[in-house]
């Protein structure tokens, strides 16, 4: 017989609900990542010294810092122009996305007449349009140019998600507005939009990224001396062999990428942040 | 010759109504259903029999293909609708907007029919109150349980005070527990609300605790093919499923049932 007096053994006693601090869960977060890439960056720096590569080939971190610093003004600039090219661009992706989205959406006969073309425009390669694009615009006016093209690429994914978000509503939420004799306005305003809201806002996310690639590209279809941003820094350093400088201006790029898929992230996180599942984290 | 009896007249009458869906699947056929104001009446049958159609049909979600229907409110021969809001309908599912809190979820039916939300607040948290979710006015539905779920999709049915009330098995999802105690909630306040129930299901003993009515249905084509009044006294607690009477309602109400599924 078991007797069921005897006491089980003590278990150590745990917090019921660990509440790390802030400072603790930023470092948790981002400590990991800022270690992989100093140690990327180290041992790049020593292998370069050590196995003596030329400068020509791969530059060590060192002396990209320093062309960075060197250029700083000069590579800002250029920055500040495919930023500001990538950003419109994006901009008037999201609005004119959401739009076409919306027009796609008010009738199956809308949809049939453009939706292939929609398709049509996604599928041909952006770089075969350019050309053309910038002699419509004309050589003085390449940022236009340049800001079309981006826009090409960066709207069919704001468009599709759009489309699909907008018909994504649950039938359960449309027989509960169609019970209560919800307008159209109404069912557009307080189902439709609200469903499609994570559809819209994942389409965003690969416009920005894309935006930025369209915006590169289309520089560098557009080639020499007619513009004046980061990737003609490249182009410009490539020909004048000076490496640490195409570096420079290509880690600005990335950085310049990262801030613009951290920033509509942020925007992602804020708008989901309570009610849909991709924003709570793994919490069940 | 007048009748003279004292009939009240029906919330709802379905009259020789048929249903056919567009893939030739006859759902409904000659089906003729009143219910009077203050019953609950449970609608019974096998899975298929198109239950769902007919209350879909009640609410308007559906379309009918022949036969009459009278909606509360509703006078067909003056071309008068159903008014939003007279006929509350708890889906299977709870069917909430994901995006609203609680409150939100709730207000929704008044703020569709033009209510502001400061006036519409006081019903807000009085219909809450009563299904005992007063403390969860700023949750998200993903943070309640199945039953809370159910809870909220009840008070969002009631709030707008419907002559009314659809239930297309409401409790399926949860678990006995949960099941029983919500089920005494509703009968609670079925009474106090005075409303008019109908309320499908597949559970004999559901249907014989809740209903004074129980309608039951055949499949193939869908029909009604008998029902059985349950006349025990309200209110109705735990001690009613101990008793011979509810005993001896289940047992015609199963011998019933058997009949349709044979049929
Ligand atoms: N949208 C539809 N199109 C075609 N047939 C349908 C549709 N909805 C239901 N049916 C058919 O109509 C019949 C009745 O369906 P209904 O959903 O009303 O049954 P039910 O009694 O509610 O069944 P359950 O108890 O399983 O919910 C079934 O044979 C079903 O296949
Ligand atoms: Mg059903």
């Amino acid at each position: 017989m078991a007797d069921e007096t005897a006491a089980l053994p003590e278990t150590p006693q745990k917090r019921l609900v660990e509440r790390p601090s802030r400072l603790t869960t930023v470092l948790r977060e981002t400590g990991p990542t800022v270690a992989a890439g100093l140690a990327f960056v180290l041992i790049w720096e020593i292998s370069v010294h050590a196995l003596g590569v030329s400068k020509f080939v791969l530059p060590p971190p060192s002396m990209i810092v320093v062309s960075m610093v060197g250029d700083f003004p000069y590579l800002m600039k250029a920055l500040a122009y495919t930023a500001g090219i990538t950003v419109a661009a994006f901009a008037a992706a999201v609005v004119s996305g959401i739009l076409g989205g919306l027009l796609l959406t008010q009738h199956k006969d809308v949809e049939r007449m453009l939706w292939p073309y929609a398709i049509a425009l996604q599928v041909t390669p952006m770089v075969a349009i350019a050309p053309l694009v910038i002699i419509w615009v004309g050589l003085d006016r390449v940022w236009l140019g340049l800001m079309i093209l981006a826009w090409l690429v960066a709207f069919f994914p704001m468009l599709a998600n759009t489309v699909q978000g907008l018909k994504s509503a649950d039938r359960g939420l449309q027989d509960v507005m169609t019970l209560y004799q919800a307008s159209r306005w109404q069912r557009f305003r307080h189902l439709q939009l609200p469903a499609a809201l994570p559809y819209i806002l994942t389409g965003a996310r690969i416009s920005s990224s894309l935006a930025v690639i369209g915006g590169v590209v289309a520089e560098f279809v557009a080639g020499s001396g007619s513009s004046t941003g980061l990737a003609w820094v490249i182009v410009e350093s490539g020909t004048m062999l000076d490496v640490p400088r195409m570096f420079a201006a290509l880690f600005i790029l990335s950085i310049f990428g990262l801030a613009i898929w951290w920033l509509t992230s942020m925007v992602q996180a804020r708008l989901l942040s309570r009610w849909h599942e991709s924003e709570l984290g793994g919490e069940r | 010759m007048t009748d003279m009896s004292p009939k009240l007249q029906p919330v709802m009458r379905m009259q020789n109504l048929d249903k056919v869906y567009p893939n030739g699947t006859v759902a409904l056929k000659n089906l003729f259903l009143d219910v009077h104001p203050g019953e609950f009446v449970s609608l019974l049958g096998p899975s298929g029999c198109g239950k769902s159609t007919a209350l879909k049909i009640a609410a308007g979600l559906a379309e009918h293909s022949a036969g009459r229907i009278q909606r509360p409110g509703e006078d067909e021969a003056k071309g008068i609708r159903a008014r939003a809001g007279e006929i509350g309908f708890v889906f299977q599912e709870p069917n909430l907007m994901p995006w609203l809190s609680v409150f939100d979820n709730v207000y929704l039916p008044l703020k569709l029919a033009g209510l502001s939300r400061t006036d519409a607040a006081a019903d807000v948290a009085a219909i809450l109150e009563t299904v005992g979710l007063a403390g969860f006015h700023d949750s998200y539905p993903r943070e309640l349980s199945g039953g809370m779920k159910m809870r909220v999709s009840i008070a969002r049915a009631l709030v707008t005070k419907p002559k009314l009330l659809l239930m297309d098995e409401p409790f399926a999802a949860l678990d006995e527990i949960t099941r029983n105690k919500i089920s005494q909630d509703l009968l609670e306040l079925w009474q106090a609300t005075g409303s008019t129930v109908i309320f499908v299901t597949h559970s004999v003993f559901e249907s014989v605790f809740l209903s004074n009515r129980i309608v039951v249905m055949a499949a193939r084509p869908g029909r009604i093919i008998g029902e059985i009044g349950v006349d025990a006294p309200y209110p109705r607690d735990a001690s009613f499923r101990l008793t011979q009477d509810y005993a001896a309602h289940c047992r015609d109400v199963s011998g019933l049932l058997t009949r349709a599924m044979e049929s």
